[in-house]
């Protein structure tokens, strides 16, 4: 499990969940955000088509991500989120609180 | 690189639960690291020999990577000397797995529900509602160290 992180053409951050979002990685999820907020990096999308599964630590994870980013002036897209994942997004009703796009390309175009 | 973490995984006929049934049991220590591992370990086992919907695996990785979570951080307070114990008992229609630590208990019915209003941009508190919602059965021991979680099979 891990993270890559690439920017698009237009300078949109794009980070890739490979792997399961968990209590064992959710901090350097966290602090490759943080790093990117401080490269003056606004506009971030992660992207969770590789992603297998995410508990609850990894939802607080985004969370305090998704706060951080608006209170720096930026803004957050999710996107690849499989029915299974959404699924705990729905449950948990933190589909009100992220912008969810179905696939990273349609993200990319909604900043 | 291989493995550090020896995770004994023990399969053998469940004595009190019907010929059908198979016990597995694994202990690991209060490392967060090993969620990963003991999760697809413990997951490979239940699953094993059933035809399995992608939405079952998922739920059940998901249950046990909480439970296991919270036994490590919130149970053993990730104290390197304290275990943590899965034991699933397999049934043809049912899957019952228990996790159990060295913690002194909690008590569930003091959790908030993450989804009031108010609660939902924070940060913690979300572990046991997702589990509840995604099994179809939790129960908990007298003392609140150990959760049962049980799923029917489809």
């Amino acid at each position: 499990m891990g993270f890559s992180q690439t920017k698009d053409p237009s300078g949109i951050t794009l980070v890739q969940v490979e792997g399961q979002l968990i209590v064992g990685n959710r901090q350097e999820l966290k602090e490759l955000i943080q790093a990117a907020l401080d490269r003056n990096e606004r506009r971030i999308l992660i992207d969770f088509s590789r992603t297998g599964y995410i508990d609850s630590s990894g939802l607080g994870a985004l969370v305090s991500i998704s706060k951080r980013v608006r209170e720096t002036g930026g803004e957050l897209r999710l996107a690849g989120l499989n029915e299974d994942l959404r699924s705990l997004f729905e449950l948990t009703k933190l589909d009100t609180l992220f912008a969810i796009a179905e696939t990273p390309q349609q993200a990319l175009a909604s900043f | 690189m291989p493995s550090p973490l020896r995770l004994c995984v023990r399969r053998s006929p469940a004595p009190d639960a019907g010929q059908a049934a198979t016990l597995v049991t694994l202990r690991l220590p209060s490392d967060v690291g090993c969620i990963e591992e003991a999760v697809e370990l413990v997951t490979r086992h239940c699953l094993a020999g059933h035809r399995t919907l992608k939405k079952t695996r998922f739920r059940l990785q998901v249950v046990l990577s909480e439970a296991l979570s919270n036994a490590i951080v919130r149970g053993n307070r990730e104290e390197r000397e304290k275990w943590v114990y899965v034991r699933a008992e397999l049934m043809p229609d049912t899957i019952r797995v228990s996790v159990t630590d060295e913690g002194s208990g909690f008590d569930p019915s003091s959790v908030p529900e993450p989804i009031h209003p108010g609660q939902i941009d924070e940060a913690n508190g979300r572990g046991l509602f997702l589990i509840r919602k995604l099994v179809d059965a939790v129960q908990f021991n007298e003392q609140g160290n150990s959760i049962c979680m049980i799923l029917r099979r489809p």
